[in-house]
């Protein structure tokens, strides 16, 4: 190791910490597929799938095999170039934003100033994979789905943004690594619980992960704006939806629950248990609550959301100033 | 920094032409959307990234989407496409591209001769000054326009709304109905 200067052993560090975050992710989504089946068996008192290795343990390798050896069918009508571009978008947008996540003290990849900025950023360039996937498919499911989607995207993401505010007001920085560090004492889950609530709904509607799943509904829409993909392309708007509810998990748990702080365990260890508490929240969700007619998803976000999260806001604003004048 | 700089500002000017170029409205909107992040890497570039992160967030991420929304439930067919490719005839770009020419020329003279600061007559009048004389002396008027504005606004919606109550056809709660009659 004489011939690598200290600079270029930071950089190669740093290049593998991005590279094993980026799989961890991608393979936290994947696996998650399989978990979530086990687990919605296990509540709906039945089996799941359990027939591949041990205890079903191998399904994800046998799913991943059959996805991959599906033809890749692009339909005739369709716009080619939007139609392979969209599940693209999909995976980018959402493992790019990982990049802000700081995992321990050690671990992250990068330490952006505007770090929450940027995670609202790819947010907002992960609609066009649900819209050009949906209008490019040439089919009228898929555009009902995507016009479902980029509407109920485009409603949450305004009071998603809102319901970080109150976080970044009270650590006063965008900085994730700030956030986390400002978290010492208390989570903020505490002072900012409204805020919690709206980001956790907002998080599960900008993923389309159930009850906020009418764009890819089965039974009205025959699932939306990905009906017309086959193979690795849906394959990868699939683990895409997993792998933004990995991301909308670490989230809540890097803006609301400490990140890494906790005592005894070394910070990884919290940090996972955090996160797959969250994770099986998810999947609990979808075990337990109907699919709420699409007119009540909008007005429930635009009506009672956006109105909670302005008044959190201004809460929380009034109570910093009488707390701490600057 | 100075290399991101001239290759997303390269991007960015490259993606404004395929805009004006291309014949399918969403593929156009594809490049409007790129020419947005590469100025938003263009703001990164110059330190500014708030701005930067801004612009994809509110450009890109909100209004763009209402725009492709909007020519998605158009449902353009060929027959646009091919009027697009009419339009693009030289005989119609070539007369308003030389008039820009010759405004940009007239920019990059200034611009090489170094005497931006120098005008006709008068001072250059900067935003400072124009906000405090509206805001000064015309505070009046202003206020009055922005009265205009609002009845406009409220005359739009009016104009705008469904025919009658009544008569629109759809589901609707029950109470909503209740309301109604």
């Amino acid at each position: 190791m004489n011939g690598l200067s200290p600079q270029v052993a930071a950089a190669l560090m740093a290049m593998l910490q991005a590279v094993v975050i980026l799989l961890g992710a991608v393979l936290l989504g994947a696996v998650m597929t399989v978990v979530e089946r086990r687990l919605l068996g296990l509540w709906q008192d039945r089996h799941g799938p359990n027939r591949v290795g041990p205890f079903g343990s191998l399904q994800l390798i046998a799913d991943m095999l059959k996805i991959v050896f599906k033809e890749d069918w692009i339909p005739p009508f369709a716009d080619r170039t939007l139609f392979v571009l969209a599940p693209a978008i999909a995976m980018a947008s959402l493992l790019l934003s990982f990049i802000i996540i700081p995992i321990t003290p050690g671990w992250g990849v990068a330490d952006f100033n505007i770090g929450l900025l940027f995670f609202l950023a790819m947010a907002g360039i992960n609609v066009y994979a649900v819209l050009f996937g949906g209008w490019s498919s040439g089919n009228k499911y898929a555009l009902l789905g995507a016009m479902r989607a980029s509407a109920q995207t485009l409603s949450y993401e305004v009071f998603m943004g809102l319901s970080l505010m109150g976080v970044v007001a009270i650590a006063g920085s965008f900085n994730m690594r700030e956030i986390v560090n400002a978290q010492q004492g208390l989570w903020f889950v505490i002072p900012q619980f409204f805020g919690f609530c709206t980001f956790l709904i907002a998080g599960i509607a900008v993923t389309h992960r159930h009850p906020f799943d009418q764009p890819e509904a089965e039974q009205e829409l025959a699932d939306g704006y990905h009906i017309e993909y086959s193979g690795m392309k849906f394959g990868m708007f699939f683990i895409g939806e997993y792998v933004g509810m990995v991301l909308v998990s670490v989230l809540i748990v890097t803006l609301f629950f400490g990140g890494w702080h906790g005592p005894w365990l070394p910070p990884i260890v919290w940090f996972a248990l955090k996160t797959s508490f969250f994770l099986l929240l998810f999947v609990l969700l979808r075990a337990a609550l109907p699919r709420p007619r699409y007119d009540r998803v909008m007005s429930f976000g635009w009506k009672v959301c956006l109105p909670l999260t302005l008044i959190n806001l201004l809460v929380t604003g009034a109570v910093i100033l009488v707390v701490d004048p600057l | 920094m100075e290399i991101a700089f001239y290759l997303s500002g390269l991007v960015a000017v490259l993606a404004t032409l395929g805009v004006i170029t291309n014949t399918n409205p969403v593929h156009a909107l594809l490049y409007l959307i790129v020419s947005l992040i590469a100025v938003a890497l263009v703001f990164c570039a110059l330190g500014a990234p708030f701005a930067g992160a801004l612009e994809v967030i509110v450009y890109a991420g909100a209004i763009m989407v209402l725009f492709v929304f909007v020519v998605m439930m158009l449902n353009l067919s060929d027959t646009v496409e091919a009027q697009e490719r009419a339009w693009l005839k030289p005989r119609i770009w070539l007369g308003p591209s030389v008039l820009s020419g010759v405004l940009l020329l007239t920019l990059i003279a200034i611009l090489w001769l170094g005497d931006g600061g120098r005008v006709i007559e008068g001072e250059t009048l900067t935003a400072k000054a124009v906000g405090s004389i509206l805001f000064g002396p015309w505070l009046l008027v202003v206020e009055l326009a922005a009265m205009l504005l609002l009845a406009a606004l409220v005359t739009a919606s009016h104009v705008g709304r469904l025919s009658s109550p009544a008569g629109s056809a759809g589901r609707r709660e029950p109470d909503a109905r209740k309301e109604a009659s």
